[in-house]
């Protein structure tokens, strides 16, 4: 019973996210592509509702949806004229043998526990909130050190991007 | 299961939030009066055919924004757990809290001195 | 369609309760219920903008239809529906038409989280804070989308200057929401509001309010930061090729948003439904929220009508090398002594139930560190503005380069 509610959310968003997905493969424009790509990674965030993680949803809208669909625009919008682009797919062999490839290896990821995964029958019962999250982000047995990691990479990628971006005539 | 009751709630508002502002739209589709032209639905600039393509090549500058923003967004997704657990925190983990908020001050700083913040 | 609807009736009864039929009923009558205050109150928002604007400019407003012109709003739906809609050829059709919708539903989908009285709301989710931001992120991207599916040069400028102006802003916007958040150790909005019973947060660090009272000014694309708009420059921006309902609907959202500011400020800063006899009945508490909303949705409209606009450059300055790094001093600052108060058991560590007398101390000491930040800002900016004075007189003639935002 509870099975069937959840699994209508699940058919909605896999049509959100397979369907964005197809809208960003075929087509030919580069902004539309960007719109189609939110399209699949609101789909994602619907994942992570049902998923009992609506911080994770949230994160989701708020970083994809609000930074980096602005950020691929304005990307696009620095190059001249790829907004219509008319070649066709070359290599269209080796990006279909390459998506096979990495599909086969996530869904062997996802199946099995081979890359240190955790098996649904050992999921915790209980579902951690926000503050829990907070808390295990800071605890020194918890994940402090990949916390901090993570602020040296964001402080790490904003330095080099500014250095690879600065326009040298100012 | 709580949980999900909630997020039916927001997930039937958001059905019908989009529906709220099509009702007018369509309400008008039945009423309006349809003329169009070739120079009414031709694109509104000065009166002069449109030159060129829309879609013209933007600065860098509207990037860099862009991409701090990026890495302050990350940021604030990081310190909302860290503020939402703040009373019951260890004083260690209140000083990695304020780490993480000083490294990437730091990255703010880097990109004062390298004038990127500057609108050019 | 059956199908669907036992669906949600059977997700919301959690192990099949009998009145699953019922349930998905009232989940959708709640719906309607809680977004109806915002679809009636932005009829008479629209009214109250312009009589509040015409007022500030010594004029009369409009008070023809209906008495004092209460009317109006009807006669400019009535109006807007007999509008041709013209889409122009060079459009993208598709997102041409769904940009309108997903600028007024962002605006409406905050409003699934606002607590009316301790016992009326949407939902109160455990996120609450962090919902409101990432729906509003949608609404920079139906900016964003109008402008590029107009295929117009001046809705392209315009999107483009006011979506970096828009993140932009997010920044001091979210930092200054991290204080509420903080102060009452959870993101939900009914326990910031309940949080607040011993101290209303806008004692607690004015400044957060202020930083947040700007942001969102400028998330609104109001004066002194509305190059949304700009109508000497790109003559209306993002929205120019909009026209009858669609660009109805694009304003609706604008006047929508400004409420809605004005009650998410009421209800982080302001304690919300706090006020003498809130406990009587939800109709007084209710009344508590609208009138705090009501008075900072009016002092935007004020501050609105009354200052000029800034130049782009001016106003991405102040955000990066004042707002920003205010923010997160702000922050730093008020953590760091709440913290230590906490340590020395001078202040509650569960500020929801604390007594004003459990506040004073952490009330007195934040209130003097956000003083003495305020001083110590206005310093500086007193000094930047000496130095700029005196560069503008040592080079009278000299007119700035104008910076208005162009391709190239």
């Amino acid at each position: 019973m509870e099975l069937n509610a959840i699994s209508i959310g699940f058919v909605v968003f896999t049509i959100f996210t397979l369907g964005g997905g197809i809208g960003v493969v075929t087509t030919r424009n580069l902004f539309q592509g960007t719109i189609w790509l939110m399209v699949s990674l609101f789909g994602v965030a619907g994942y992570f509702v049902l998923l009992s993680a609506p911080f994770l949803a949230a994160v989701q809208i708020l970083v994809y949806i609000g930074a980096i669909a602005i950020l691929i625009t304005f990307a696009v919008m620095l190059t001249r004229s790829v907004t219509r682009i008319k070649t066709r797919y070359i290599r269209l062999v080796p990006s279909l043998l390459a998506s096979l490839a990495l599909f086969l290896i996530l869904l062997l990821g996802v199946t099995m526990p081979i890359f240190g995964g955790v098996s649904p029958e050992h999921a915790p019962a209980t579902v951690a909130s926000t503050r829990d999250l907070g808390a295990a982000l800071v605890d020194e047995n918890g994940y402090v050190v990949p916390f901090l990691l993570a602020s040296v990479l964001l402080t790490g990628a904003m330095i080099g991007a500014i250095f690879i971006a600065r326009d040298d005539t100012a | 299961m709580n949980v999900l009751n909630e997020w039916a709630f927001i997930g039937m508002f958001a059905v019908l939030a989009p529906i709220f502002p099509a009702l007018p739209i369509v309400i008008a589709w039945l009423f309006r009066p349809r003329k169009p032209n070739v120079l009414k639905s031709s694109t509104y600039e000065c009166g002069v055919e449109t030159i060129g393509d829309t879609w013209v090549q933007f600065r860098v500058q509207y990037y860099i924004y862009g991409l701090i923003f990026l890495v302050f967004d990350v940021e604030m997704v990081f310190l909302f757990p860290w503020a939402a657990a703040y009373n019951e925190m260890s004083l260690f983990g209140f000083v990695a809290g304020f780490l993480f908020i000083f490294l990437l001050t730091d990255a703010l700083f880097y990109a004062w001195q390298k004038n990127a913040l500057e609108w050019k | 369609m059956d199908e669907i609807c036992t669906g949600l009736c059977r997700l919301m009864v959690d192990s099949g309760a009998d009145a699953g039929l019922a349930q998905f009923v009232s989940l959708l009558v709640g719906v309607l219920l809680v977004s109806g205050v915002p679809l009636l109150t932005v009829i008479l928002l629209i009214w109250i903008e312009r009589k509040v604007a015409a007022r500030i400019q010594d004029r009369i407003g409009p008070n023809r239809v209906g008495p004092i012109g209460l009317m109006q709003t009807f006669a400019d739906l009535l109006k807007l529906l007999g509008k041709e809609d013209i889409t122009p050829t060079a459009a993208d059709r598709l997102l041409y038409n769904v940009a309108p919708l997903v600028s007024f539903a962002s605006v409406v989908l905050i409003w699934a989280v606002v607590p009316f009285t301790p016992f009326h709301y949407g939902v109160d989710l455990e996120i609450g804070a962090l919902f409101f931001v990432a729906v509003a992120s949608f609404g920079t991207l139906a900016i964003m989308v109008a402008g590029w599916a107009s295929n117009n040069k001046y809705a392209l400028l315009g999107a483009f200057r006011v979506v970096s102006l828009l993140v932009s802003y997010e920044v001091p916007l979210v930092f200054a929401l991290l204080v509420p958040v903080l102060l009452a150790g959870s993101m939900s909005m009914l326990d910031i509001v309940n949080a607040q019973s011993g101290m209303w947060f806008v004692v607690l660090s004015p400044l957060a309010f202020i930083i947040f009272y700007i942001s969102s000014q400028a998330e609104t694309g109001r004066a002194p930061f509305d190059l949304i708009e700009a109508e000497s420059e790109l003559v209306a921006g993002f929205n120019i090729e909009y026209s009858g309902m669609k660009f109805g609907m694009f304003f609706a959202a604008e006047f929508l948003h400004v409420f809605t500011n004005g009650i998410l400020m009421a209800l982080l800063f302001f304690g919300g439904w706090m006020g003498p006899l809130y406990y009587e009945s939800p109709l007084i508490a209710f009344a508590w929220l609208g009138a705090k909303g009501g008075i900072i949705y009016l002092t935007t409209l004020w501050l609105r009508n009354t200052v000029p606009r800034l130049r782009i450059d001016q106003i991405m300055a102040f955000n990066w090398k004042c707002l920003v790094p205010l923010s997160i001093a702000n922050i730093v600052l008020v953590s760091l002594a709440l913290k230590v108060l906490q340590e020395l058991d001078m202040a509650p560590r569960q500020l929801i139930g604390a007594s004003f007398a459990d506040m004073l101390p952490a009330t007195i000491l934040l209130l003097l560190i956000n003083g003495a930040l305020t001083l110590y800002l206005l310093g500086i900016l007193r000094r930047r503005g000496k130095d700029a004075r005196r560069e503008a007189q040592a080079a009278p003639v000299q007119f700035a380069r104008a910076t208005a935002a162009t391709a190239d």
